[in-house]
């Protein structure tokens, strides 16, 4: 009988993660083993919908701890492990949360190279999916959590997963991650936001996530059509505004801010222009999250 | 060998075991592979009965032959560069290892992953050739002058060099072992022993019995056992290859002789035999030149057995960092007179970490 992690207590989740605790995020099964209270409290409070499995094969082997020598004692630090190697530098001890967060991200985007990898969120209303490629700072992450709050299913906020046998999203319905003002944005915009520990002074400023919506996580085996890809640009003072981007355009910008578009050679070619082809594509500048919501809603009904 | 290992050893040695392997086995045997380089290789060799492996194993095999096509399109396009950049080089430009697999489509090659190209050309062009590759583009990392002196003097090969726009990573051999080894070769002979490429005229790849002995060689020369396992499996494959003709066998052993390379194919053709049951005749390893005796074979065993176990921490023995360690030394004891090696690990063992 599959278990959801919000049905463990603290106490139960503490000790499942000190021997590894089995959560499982769209196709990829993460074993994950920690002793950090961070991140036993960050997935209390933001993963309590994904399923937790047992035994059987496992995508990922990780585990976040603070390090061993003076450094776990004197001003202490953490790292993440994968599969025994440390693939980063280690963080202050603090960090322990969005740290786990990043070496989820690594693994996916590293490894599953079975799919196209788009760095972009993606989520889908009606039927329909729409992908917002994130050049820092447009605020991609501040619109991806308002509409995720607003009824829209959360398909991944980092990396958008495209199956390469039918071209369709793979959801993973992972947290958004928010940071520095869009925090205090999203708080004020939608009081009922559940927002996991503020992490300070991270190399991305102030960090922290948010809860994806249970509907979103319910739903994470169900792939989804894209049909439109819109470039966010938020800009003090413009009212909401839909303009042509011209499709070559989509395409180069996919191909050269995808996590593998050349890896995958002829089908990374294939499945990008099959994608193209089927998306409207935008350009969207806003100031307003109010107005934002209402040009989203209006683009796919 | 712990039994956890066992499984991913059984699947290399009889690839059609993996179909009746359960989630349980594929959660050790995925990590295995992909620590020791050889999840390509894996997913080459199942390929054929992809539908009878759980869907979500079959997503890492066919993500790492995925990566493998990529960097075998990266050398093939790499190789049309070099071509023009050492055009005016004489005498044959021989690749050695991946590159040569990649190039001429040998059998290691299916789902390979290498890090860098390796080129082979005679000593009286090694100045010309660095050169070309400078003005192309090609650089060597920052070294400080004690290290040039090391790889200029008494290595093989100059350091590695590294293209200043494509980040492909080369290294420029004259050499198969280091000058300073207290084993000798002719690698005029493997030079002239070299067999053009119809694709790719410029370059040259070993004949058979020259790959086997270079790869074995470079396993049980360099020290470098993270790739060890990867390595005696590009062996495995040349022999089951090759081997099929009978006459390849007395051929590979008076190729050996003559280039001065027997106890390094003595010891391929032993552990290739003993961890992945490649068929190798009986007489081929009776009549290896420069077999060890059975007290050093017992000890060689003790010390290469758990090496080419230790990429993954599920294989490793309690004793197997001990066993590493040892063949660091080996490896270093073979590659230089005493005189120099003790200064150099002295200075190895205090320099600053950059």
């Amino acid at each position: 009988m599959a278990l959801n992690l919000g049905e463990l207590s603290l106490a139960e989740l503490r000790s499942r993660l000190a021997c590894g605790l089995d959560l499982r995020t769209g196709p990829f099964r993460f074993l994950i083993r920690s002793r950090h209270e961070y991140v036993a409290r960050g997935l209390a409070t933001l993963y309590p919908d994904f399923p937790l499995q047992e035994g059987g094969f496992r995508d990922f082997h990780i585990r976040v701890d603070k390090v061993s020598g003076p450094r776990r004692w004197y001003r202490p630090q953490c790292n993440f492990w994968h599969d025994g190697h440390e693939p980063f530098k280690p963080l202050p001890a603090d960090h322990a949360f969005p740290l786990l967060e990043w070496g989820m991200n690594w693994c996916i985007a590293g490894h599953a190279q079975h799919y196209l990898m788009l760095h972009a969120a993606v989520l889908e209303r009606h039927g329909r999916a729409v992908i917002l490629p994130g050049d820092p700072g447009a605020g991609k992450s501040t619109l991806t959590a308002a509409l995720t709050l607003s009824g829209w299913r959360l398909l991944s906020d980092e990396i958008t997963l495209i199956d390469r046998n039918d071209g369709l999203i793979v959801p993973l319905a992972r947290p958004v991650s928010l940071k520095n003002q869009s925090i205090d944005i999203i708080r004020a915009a939608f009081p009922q936001a559940v927002i996991g520990d503020i992490a300070l002074d991270t190399h991305k400023g102030t960090v922290a996530h948010l809860k994806p919506p249970r509907e979103s996580v319910a739903r994470m085996d169900e792939k989804a059509r894209a049909t439109h890809i819109v470039f966010p640009r938020w800009r003090a003072d413009a009212s909401a505004h839909l303009g042509h981007h011209s499709k070559a355009d989509a395409f180069i910008h996919a191909a050269t801010h995808g996590f593998n578009y050349s890896l995958l050679g002829r089908l990374g070619f294939e499945l990008n222009a099959a994608l193209i082809d089927t998306c409207d594509c935008w350009d969207f500048e806003y100031s307003r999250l109010e107005d934002a919501l209402t040009v989203f809603e209006e683009l796919v009904s | 060998m712990r039994p956890a290992c066992g499984a991913f050893l059984h699947a290399l040695r009889e690839p059609a075991v993996m179909a009746g392997f359960d989630t349980q086995i594929w959660d050790h045997v995925i990590r295995q592979a992909r620590a020791a380089g050889l999840l390509g290789r894996l997913g080459a060799l199942a390929s054929g009965f992809s539908e009878r492996l759980p869907e979500a194993v079959w997503r890492h095999l066919e993500a790492a032959l995925t990566l493998a096509e990529q960097q075998r399109r990266a050398v093939h396009w790499e190789l049309g560069q070099l071509s023009r950049t050492l055009a005016s080089i004489e005498g044959p430009v021989v690749l050695l290892k991946g590159a040569a697999y990649a190039a001429a489509d040998l059998p290691p090659a299916a789902g390979r992953i290498f890090t860098d190209i390796d080129l082979l050309v005679p000593q009286a062009q090694l100045g010309t050739a660095e050169l070309a590759l400078r003005l192309d583009g090609w650089f060597t990392s920052a070294h400080d002058a004690y290290d040039l002196r090391y790889y200029r003097e008494w290595m093989h090969e100059l350091p590695p060099m590294r293209h200043i726009r494509r980040q492909t990573l080369l290294d420029l051999h004259h050499n198969i072992l280091p000058e300073t080894s207290r084993r000798k070769t002719q690698p005029a002979l493997i030079l002239a022993a070299a067999l053009p490429l119809a694709e790719f005229p410029r370059f040259s790849i070993p004949e058979p019995a020259d790959q086997v002995l270079h790869s074995a060689t470079h396993l049980f020369h360099e020290g470098e056992w993270q790739h060890g396992l990867r390595d005696l499996a590009d062996i495995d494959a040349l022999l089951r290859a090759y081997g099929a003709d009978a006459a390849f066998w007395p051929r590979l052993l008076a190729r050996a002789a003559t280039l001065n390379l027997g106890r390094p194919l003595y010891y391929a053709l032993r552990y290739a035999r003993h961890l992945l049951r490649t068929p190798i005749p009986e007489e081929a390893i009776a009549t290896c030149p420069e077999r060890s005796g059975s007290v050093s074979g017992a000890v060689m065993d003790a010390l290469f057995l758990p090496a080419f176990a230790s990429a993954h921490a599920e294989c490793r023995a309690a004793f197997s960092g001990i066993a590493s360690f040892l063949l660091y030394v080996r490896s270093h004891w073979l590659r230089m007179p005493v005189h120099l090696l003790i200064p150099h690990l002295l200075r190895k063992a205090f320099k600053p970490v950059e």
